[in-house]
């Protein structure tokens, strides 16, 4: 093993900016960027075709919209179906700015909102848009027959969510993801059966092909016959959501994967903010080595549970047994004016504090109260039930233990990626022709994304904006030259994949593709988690080329390629995250200061809150990729506040 | 109309629903009509003679007999060919068992199909028994079911027979009356125990009914 | 915690297939079905065999890719999905029997891989509202009663796993397709095509080769999001229904 303490460094390059964002009132720079927009004439768009990868929200809404206008598309995804995209999983719900209850919530409000909880890290333009649509969104799934949660009067029925004190958040009880999803999913059915769509279900991207400098293809697998194919088009369109799975334990699907994102940075999209990721409080614990993933309860758990730790060291009572005057509700002590619901990175912060003191709860000590004793004294068990019942279901499912009689153990997880392909106003990368929706863009969140926000921002990115933007690029590049698989470009992208597969089955070492998965999620959890040091950083950044150098020595891959083949899925998106996870520890090292998801132990105010550093970091580092294990260029995006002045946020 | 009932497996259910509820009647009434045996042969005979009659003078003699043997055989035709065919589709439909397998639904669910082959059986011997006497072990006389139906329920072989198709029958109806609620969209969370109440007392009733008349022979009460 | 597992394996689609047996030991009662797989896969891929392949995706219950008929119960013995299922179900020492989803509209791809596309064909062939994006009214214009908002999402639950289909002696897929119909045809929005949808989801259903029901109720004991059975007779109304409105 290496003994050197050389790791990768970077170069800083000429700044990047957003060229697509009109100047002029926030309110009205999504209106002239539609107006200033070229159009395509209705009857060219049959002639165009568009690549869609990823079916989730952002994808499904896209694909299903462009082919409604009359684009062509083609769209893939690795799941058997385009309806178990990992959107499906989200529970608790989508915010939008209707201020239907009359409590004070405006677009305003909720741009304000979404830029201060991602801690000032965002672009007002992007943020401001995304208020905007957000009615549109909820106007356009309740027509689609998502069956929200509803009142007696037949009304929207709306909730509270972290990070802020209105109640603007739309659920359909804890399957608001689920529900979304499939009225996407069923829209995009909809132009699939009209023969609008081209649907290619357990095909993974793995390239993309770039002709004169402009995104015209991808590479694919398809998993069942293992067979590699070029697919082209005028324009390529990401949606292949976030890059959690870095940590091997998240609450991402077990599939979900960085590959389609990390291979177009390859190409020379610009990778932004990469060390900024949601750990999100309330998930279930883990249980033992052989855990495979983490289960998240929803956020909404938090608006009528109470967190809390036993008030001394080591206490190990079991929870009943311990009197209220000796209990801490740390987080209503701390911040008594949002209390349970300040915004994620707080929360998640505040319990591995706790639990830092020595005062978890549970197995290892990793574990906080999430306690409904309260509410169901207050509101009856029934109430609860008919809130919360699927949830509280999921947890005793998990954990054999029942939340109405016990309080619910929670920890924090990985959740969500901020960072990601980073896109202009247009949400086109750095790559002319190549776009990024979803989580897999970097643009709305900052540094922390408010709870319910996810939903919102793949919607809009889907429904609304992509849709606008793309004709834009695709009037000004009116059918370009046809691009076959015979070009050398797609042949030697094909001919690369290839051979990396070929590598993995060759290499026929003594570890399995879980064992280093594991490893390198261990190594980032533990440096580049929910708390990171400038020391903890060299150290992985040290450690990460040294596992990828073993990986390629001792990784064994069973069976072929010409076949289907899990094993080799598996190893394949590893290769990437071995390469990405060594960016974001560059990127969270470069960082010296606390913002959001971003914790840095040198950045901090006295009583132990994020301090962030505005004269230095107020940008949006976007990264160019240079080789494998080479120093990779900085581009700086600077951030401009005309609303919303930057403060350090206070929750108290 | 290229979607009609017949093309769809959901039509020719409900094809199988309404056969099967015009059965349902008809064995309802034909249990009425043989519970006469206990009063008697005078009532019994009589009651076969007004068969003949009914609907007269608008319908001449036996005519109102046939219209029903028609509209019954139509019955037996259409549920018998739906049964099949539907059956045949769901075999194709489940090519390979399951190694590990294990029975869960009611006894009266699994034997729909088996029971209807044997009451389809029954009722043409039943047919060539008391009917047309072919079959019949006594001398057979036209018009005098008192005394066939003894003859038939004094052999042994007579009352197994019958005695199994009934209780066949009492499974079929079990199920197949709640099954045909189904069918029909007349099910529900709330009205469901009420249908299955009334599919287990119809069955309940008509297997009582049914099997009384040749205990009531067996036992000498009829005789 | 020391298991026999007797697995189905079948290399591709056109091969034979085979129960295979394996032993696994030092399962922990935490363990989720699944990460018991994951076990036994991590010591075959170190032996040089072939793991077994399955499909798994979100493993909280939720996007419908997990898809097991464990000891003859699909998705195991608990009302669940299997990545929700825990080895605290099963004692020490069992002989635990997984197969894929048998049916004819459900071929097998790998081991216990089943190919469900069909569930997205019948979906395509209506099971949507038609809103193209942007025409959309403001959504409090119609209010739904709650009382079929309730109804509504009570079939909108279904994950489309497959495991009624897998479940029923008729290899049907009825309650897949009845869950959508309910779910849309109960709200305001779904009227317009509310015949039209019913017919013609049923038709392909039946294109499918998917079998009839005889309702055995199979279905619904396995539904691990608790769809009821009534879910048909509601189809069925609203087919017959269909039928009278569009023949008029």
């Amino acid at each position: 093993m290496s003994t050197s303490h050389e790791y990768i460094q970077y170069e800083t390059g000429e700044p990047v900016a957003d060229t697509k964002a009109p100047a002029g009132d926030v309110h009205e720079r999504w209106d002239k960027r539609r107006f200033e927009a070229k159009l395509v004439n209705p009857a060219n768009r049959r002639g165009h075709t568009v690549i869609v990868v990823g079916t989730g929200l952002a994808g499904g809404s896209a694909g299903a919209t462009l082919a409604e206008q009359g684009y062509h598309v083609v769209q893939f995804c690795y799941q058997d179906s385009p309806r178990r995209a990992h959107s499906i999983a989200a529970q608790g719900g989508i915010n939008a700015a209707k201020n239907y209850r009359n409590d004070g919530d405006s677009v305003h409000r909720l741009f304000y909102d979404t830029v201060k909880g991602g801690d000032f890290r965002s672009r007002e333009s992007n943020v401001h848009r995304l208020a905007q649509i957000s009615v549109e969104i909820i106007d356009q799934c309740v027509a689609q027959g998502v069956p929200f949660a509803r009142e007696y009067g037949g009304l929207l029925d709306t909730r509270s969510f972290g990070g802020v004190q209105v109640s603007r958040t739309f659920y359909a009880r804890g399957q608001t993801g689920q529900q979304l999803l499939l009225g996407a999913y069923q829209a995009l059915s909809r132009q699939i059966a009209a023969g609008n769509v081209e649907l290619h279900p357990r095909t993974e991207m793995l390239d993309l092909i770039v002709v004169d400098g402009k995104a015209r293809g991808i590479v694919a697998r398809d998993l069942i016959t293992g067979k590699i194919d070029t697919y082209f088009a005028d324009a390529v369109v990401l949606a292949s959501g976030g890059y959690g799975n870095v940590f091997y334990l998240s609450t991402n699907a077990m599939n979900s994967n960085a590959t389609a994102a990390w291979r177009a940075h390859r190409r020379g999209a610009y990778f932004a903010n990469p060390c900024f990721t949601q750990i999100h409080p309330t998930c279930i614990p883990r249980t033992g080595d052989h855990q495979s993933k983490l289960t998240l309860m929803s956020e909404s758990l938090r608006n009528d549970g109470r967190i809390w730790v036993p008030r001394a060291k080591g206490d190990d009572r079991p929870p009943h047994q311990i009197p209220e005057d000796e209990r801490d509700y740390y987080l209503e002590r701390i911040y008594p004016s949002f209390g349970n619901l300040v915004p994620r990175d707080i929360a998640s912060r505040a319990a591995k504090n706790v639990c830092d003191e020595g005062r978890g709860v549970g197995p290892g000590g990793q574990g906080v109260y999430l306690d409904f004793a309260d509410a169901i004294k207050r509101m009856g068990r029934k109430a609860v039930e008919a809130k919360y019942g699927n949830l509280f279901d999921m947890y005793q499912r998990i954990t054999d233990e029942d939340p109405y009689q016990v309080p619910m153990r929670i920890y924090p997880a990985v959740h969500y990626t901020m960072g990601g392909l980073w896109v202009d106003y247009d949400l086109q990368t750095t790559i002319p022709g190549l776009f990024a929706i979803g989580e897999a863009n970097f643009s709305d969140h900052g540094a922390n994304r408010l709870g319910a926000s996810a939903l919102m921002q793949g919607l809009a990115d889907g429904y609304f904006v992509l849709p606008a933007t793309i004709n834009d690029y695709l009037a000004r590049h009116p059918h370009e030259e046809p691009v076959t698989a015979e070009h050398p470009v797609a042949a030697e992208a094909v001919r690369e994949t290839e051979d990396r597969l070929a590598r993995l089955l060759a290499v026929d070492g003594d570890r399995t593709p879980d064992s280093f998965h594991r490893e390198l999620g261990e190594l980032m959890w533990e440096f580049c988690g929910m708390s990171r040091t400038d020391e903890g950083l060299r150290k992985a950044l040290d450690r990460i080329p040294q596992i990828r150098d073993e990986f390629w020595r001792r990784i064994k891959v069973p069976g072929t390629g010409e076949e289907f083949n899990q094993s080799l899925e598996k190893a394949n998106r590893i290769v990437d995250y071995l390469e990405l996870a060594e960016l974001m520890c560059l990127d969270a090292l470069h960082r010296a200061e606390s913002c959001g998801g971003h914790f840095r132990e040198e950045s901090q105010t006295p009583d132990g809150e994020a301090a962030r550093r505005d004269d230095a970091f107020s940008y949006v580092a976007a990264w160019e990729f240079t080789g494998t294990g080479t120093s990779p260029v900085l581009h700086k995006e600077d951030l401009v506040f005309e609303y919303v002045h930057p403060t350090q946020r206070s929750y108290a | 109309m290229t979607r009609t009932l017949w093309d769809s497996t959901v039509g020719k259910k409900t094809v199988m629903a309404v056969s099967g509820i015009v059965m349902l009647l008809y064995l309802v009434a034909h249990m009425i009509g043989n519970l006469k045996i206990f009063f008697g042969p005078d009532e019994i005979n009589h009651y076969a003679r007004w068969l003949r009659t009914m609907g007269e003078p608008v319908l001449r003699y036996e005519w109102g007999l046939w219209i029903l043997r028609v509209v019954l055989v139509t019955a037996v035709i259409a549920h018998g060919v739906c049964a099949y065919q539907l059956s045949r589709r769901d075999i194709k439909a489940r090519p390979s068992k399951y190694v590990h397998s294990k029975p869960r639904a009611s006894y009266a669910t699994r034997t729909m199909r088996w029971g209807g082959v044997i009451l389809a059986l029954f009722v043409v011997w039943h047919i060539l028994d008391l009917t047309t006497g072919t079959v019949h072990s006594g001398g057979y006389q036209h018009l005098h079911p008192y005394q066939n139906i003894i003859d038939t329920f004094s052999t042994w072989y007579g009352d197994v027979i019958y005695i199994v198709a009934v209780l066949a029958m009492g499974l079929h109806v079990q199920h197949g009356f709640w099954s045909a609620a189904q069918t029909l969209g007349a099910g529900s969370r709330t009205r469901d125990r009420v249908l299955k109440t009334v599919g287990n007392v119809l069955a309940a009733l008509l297997t009582a009914g049914f099997i009384s008349v040749p205990v009531g022979v067996m036992t000498g009460l009829v005789s | 915690m020391k298991l026999t597992l007797r697995v189905w394996r079948q290399k591709n689609a056109d091969a034979e297939g085979a129960m295979s047996t394996y032993e696994v030991d030092g399962i922990s009662k935490d363990m989720s079905f699944l990460e018991m797989l994951d076990t036994l896969n991590e010591e075959l891929i170190l032996k040089g065999e072939d793991p077994v392949a399955f499909d798994h995706d979100c493993r909280e219950g939720i996007c419908g890719a997990c898809s097991l008929v464990i000891n003859g119960d699909a998705h195991g013995p608990e009302r669940t999905t299997t990545c929700q299922l825990h080895m605290r179900s099963f004692e020490d020492g069992d002989t635990i029997d997984i197969e894929p989803w048998r049916a004819a509209a459900f071929p097998v791809v790998k081991d216990l891989v089943v190919d469900r596309s069909a569930f997205d064909r019948i979906i395509q062939a209506g099971g949507y509202i038609t809103a193209p994006t942007g025409a959309a009214p403001e959504a409090h214009s119609t209010p739904v009663p709650k009382a079929d908002a309730d109804y509504s999402f009570e079939h909108a639950e279904c994950i489309g796993c497959g495991a009624c289909v897998a479940a029923c002696p008729n290899g049907a897929a009825m309650l897949f397709t009845s869950a959508k119909i309910n779910h849309l045809n109960v709200l305001p929005q779904g009227a317009p095509e509310r015949e039209t949808r019913v017919l013609d989801m049923v038709a392909q259903m039946d294109e499918e080769g998917f079998g009839g029901c005889t309702l055995t109720g199979e279905c619904a004991t396995a539904c691990p999001k608790g769809i009821p059975l009534f879910s048909i007779t509601g189809m069925n109304k609203e087919w017959l229904r269909a039928n009278r409105k569009v023949s008029r």
